[in-house]
């Protein structure tokens, strides 16, 4: 429950916290209004019955002097005349003697004539005692919870002061009660009323103080896949506390962009950087045909006349030759080439190439497994790139005449490469920062060649491991192949 | 009736000289009679009444005062008061002409009172006194069933709602002043039928006319009263003239009284006041209240 509460959306719980705030409002000020009339009512009640026990009691006064039964019978049934009484009477008058004894009552049958007040029921023997302790020049009220009656008990007193009897009113609570249920209802209609126009009115300015959250929280969902024009359109440019938090944001989104600018440029240079590791071998690489090349040309100059078979053969070894160039030539072309093209089996061959005068500079022994012979849909540079960082690496890390290793290969939906090599193991110290700029200070290269590469496969959203152990380390580049380009 | 007795002997002694001066004055002045006589005649007649019949008719009585006014061609006004000493005491001090008052009274007062008429209920010029108690009581049928109760009697005055009642319970020998826990006056005998019949009282005396022409005009009440008992007949409250009344102002009431009956309007009136009529007085017919007043007398103190 209070976890739905938690994760409601600011759209409703703003709104929601308000309307209940208005309605719990309302409801404390109809519930203090209702209580305040059921006092006020009650007090009314009882400020009447005590009053007409004054005016009584005053009434009362000859006829009490002059034992007349039958004309305080007609003073007490004169307020009570028009009231028709069932079963159990709301209204009843009684008059006591000095003794406390009933002198006579407006229903008799309740309290008959000379009748003890305390033996007509438990909560009258109560008033009988209150009525006794209290000043007898004193009226007392008196509640009687059981049957909901409020006791007024007013003293006849003679012009001297004696206390010739007592006026006792008992009034029903059900008297003021259909009294209090119109108010009761007035009170909860007119709550209603203000309610009706309240809650929508608390609603909507809930609403209105939560659009520049929510709008906020939406643009913020979009970072990525919206452009930034979208994304801050819907921003608040107030000076609160979410204007801030916009400012902030368009903040954020501004150095995140510089961010990927970075990285962009961080990337092409170390694409440079591997072209220009590479240059040295290939130059080499093309070199050596070259002057093989031209010694079979200066060799065959000598010949004066050469028969068909040696032509043949010098052709065919300048044929080899030029063929070894165009494919590095090609092969530096290509990397050399900034636009993208889908990924195929020639561009593992290409990196072969590429990497192969640096194999065998370090007289590594180069294990290739490409298994990939179908183009697949992901973009050529950027595998390309990793495969260079990896293996050049890996070429670098391996032991004199040592062994390294590319195995590619396409395991459900995934294009998997996974280059090692033998060598000293990497530190587990090292390992834990390996991918993070700068990690491994010797490295000719600046320390951010790892670093770019751990880039690349998050921006093809993939992922890399690094194990190191056994005097073997090993590069394993799982990258999602997409469904369709 | 201490009270009472006191003022009666300056008021019986100024009757006498009244009736002195008068018969002097009628004597002296035989030949002036007529000026004199419509002097009278202007004066209004002036009627006492009691509860002796129901209270609270003030439209009746103005009624029968315009229906008594027409017959007799004199200006005629009732004098209404609560208590019965009132009506007799006004009536001995000559400030009323007639009267309707209670048979015990005027048993106490015949020497000041001059019988009119006898009303005729049901015929006869008889009444009852009843012993009501509330219709839940089904058990009392006397009045020492109501050993220890609340009674109310109607007025001390009464014959119905007190002479009555004393002497039955007198005759069973049972003690008025004892036998009750308490006893009150309610002053009219419809409002006796009230305290019992609403349960102030246990048990109460009520005029037996009274409570049968209430069974008839308003029985919700009367239902809630039981008759536990009825007396012996009595000489019904009678309707009485000063001493002093002149004789044809007495003959002519008795006649305009005895004749309502011949007369639709009289008829109408009798109807509300559910008597037959009204018929000349018999002396005698007071003879039984005189005896149990004697009787009461010997062993009670009367209250009055």
């Amino acid at each position: 429950m209070s976890s739905a509460v938690t994760n409601l959306s600011y759209r409703y719980k703003v709104p929601l916290s308000l309307s209940v705030v208005i309605v719990i409002t309302a409801a404390v000020v109809s519930a203090v209004l209702g209580w305040q009339a059921y006092r006020d009512l009650r007090g009314g009640l009882i400020a009447g019955a005590e009053g007409l026990g004054r005016t009584l009691s005053r009434a009362l006064l000859p006829s009490l002097l002059s034992d007349e039964v039958w004309s305080a019978y007609e003073t007490v049934m004169t307020p009570l005349e028009g009231i028709e009484d069932g079963g159990s009477p709301q209204k009843t008058i009684t008059v006591l003697d000095a003794k406390g004894a009933v002198f006579v009552s407006s229903h008799p049958a309740q309290f008959p004539v000379l009748a003890p007040l305390a033996s007509i029921g438990p909560s009258y023997a109560q008033l009988q005692r209150a009525i006794a302790t209290q000043a007898p020049h004193s009226s007392v009220q008196f509640e009687d919870r059981v049957n909901d009656r409020i006791l007024v008990a007013v003293p006849i007193l003679a012009d001297d002061g004696t206390h010739l009897g007592t006026v006792l009113l008992t009034y029903s609570e059900s008297l003021f009660l259909p009294n209090f249920y119109a108010t009761l209802t007035r009170v909860i209609g007119s709550t209603l009323l203000v309610l009706l126009v309240l809650v929508p009115l608390g609603w909507n300015i809930g609403r209105r103080m939560a659009i520049p959250l929510t709008s906020l929280a939406e643009s913020m969902a979009q970072i990525g896949s919206a452009p930034r024009a979208q994304l801050t359109e819907r921003l608040y440019r107030s000076h609160d506390e979410i204007g801030q938090l916009g400012r902030q944001f368009e903040r954020m989104l501004d150095e995140l962009e510089e961010k990927r600018n970075m990285e962009k440029q961080l990337i092409a240079a170390d694409r440079l950087a591997a072209i220009g590791r590479l240059t040295a071998g290939i130059a080499h690489e093309i070199n050596n045909p070259l002057g093989g090349m031209i010694n079979t040309i200066n060799t065959f100059k000598h010949h004066v006349n050469p028969d068909p078979a040696v032509t043949e053969r010098t052709i065919s070894l300048l044929e080899r030759g030029l063929a070894q160039i165009r494919d590095t030539v090609g092969a530096l072309l290509v990397e050399a080439r900034m636009e993208s093209h889908a990924l195929s089996p020639d561009d593992m061959d290409d990196i072969r190439v590429l990497v192969q005068p640096q194999v065998s500079e370090r007289e590594v022994r180069l294990d290739w497994d490409n298994g990939v012979s179908e183009p697949l849909p992901l973009p050529s540079t950027p595998v390309r790139q990793i495969l260079i960082n990896l293996l050049l690496n890996a070429v670098q890390a391996a032991d004199q005449s040592g062994t390294v290793g590319c195995r590619i290969h396409c395991d459900n939906r995934l294009l998997v490469l996974d280059i090692y090599n033998d060598g000293k193991t990497i530190p587990a110290a090292v390992l834990e920062h390996l991918f993070e700029p700068f990690s491994l200070p010797s490295e000719s290269r600046g320390g951010l060649g790892l670093w770019v590469t751990y880039q690349i496969v998050q921006q093809l959203k993939g992922a890399i491991d690094v194990t190191s152990a056994g005097a073997e380390t090993r590069f394993v580049v799982r990258l999602p192949i997409p469904e369709n380009v | 009736m201490e009270h009472g007795c006191r003022t009666l002997e300056p008021a019986t002694e100024l009757v006498n000289r009244r009736r002195a001066l008068r018969q002097a004055a009628g004597l002296v002045l035989a030949g002036l009679a007529l000026p004199v006589r419509g002097q009278i005649r202007n004066r209004a007649i002036r009627i006492g009444t009691t509860a002796v019949i129901l209270n609270d008719q003030v439209s009746f009585l103005d009624e029968w005062a315009r229906y008594l006014q027409e017959q007799i061609g004199r200006q005629v006004s009732f004098v209404h008061r609560g208590r019965y000493r009132e009506i007799t005491e006004l009536l001995l001090r000559d400030e009323l002409d007639f009267a309707w008052v209670c048979g015990y009274p005027y048993v106490s007062h015949r020497q000041a009172m001059r019988l009119l008429a006898v009303p005729l209920y049901q015929g006869r010029p008889l009444y009852r006194s009843y012993l009501i108690v509330p219709s839940h009581d089904v058990k009392t049928a006397s009045f020492a069933d109501l050993e220890g109760g609340i009674f109310a009697y109607s007025d001390p005055n009464s014959n119905s709602g007190f002479l009555v009642p004393q002497y039955e319970m007198l005759r069973a020998g049972l003690d008025p002043l004892t036998l009750f826990r308490k006893s009150f006056f309610t002053y009219a005998h419809g409002k006796v039928v009230a305290a019992v019949a609403n349960g102030i009282a246990h048990g109460g005396a009520v005029d037996g006319y009274v409570w049968e022409t209430l069974a008839l005009r308003a029985p919700e009440l009367t239902r809630r009263t039981r008759v536990a008992a009825k007396s012996d007949e009595y000489g019904f409250p009678p309707l009485v003239a000063r001493r002093s009344i002149d004789e044809s102002e007495f003959r002519g009431m008795q006649k305009v009284l005895t004749g309502m009956p011949d007369n639709p309007a009289g008829q109408s009136l009798l109807k509300q006041l559910n008597l037959d009529g009204f018929a000349l007085p018999e002396e005698h017919l007071f003879d039984g209240i005189g005896r149990i007043l004697a009787y009461v007398s010997t062993r009670q103190r009367l209250v009055s």
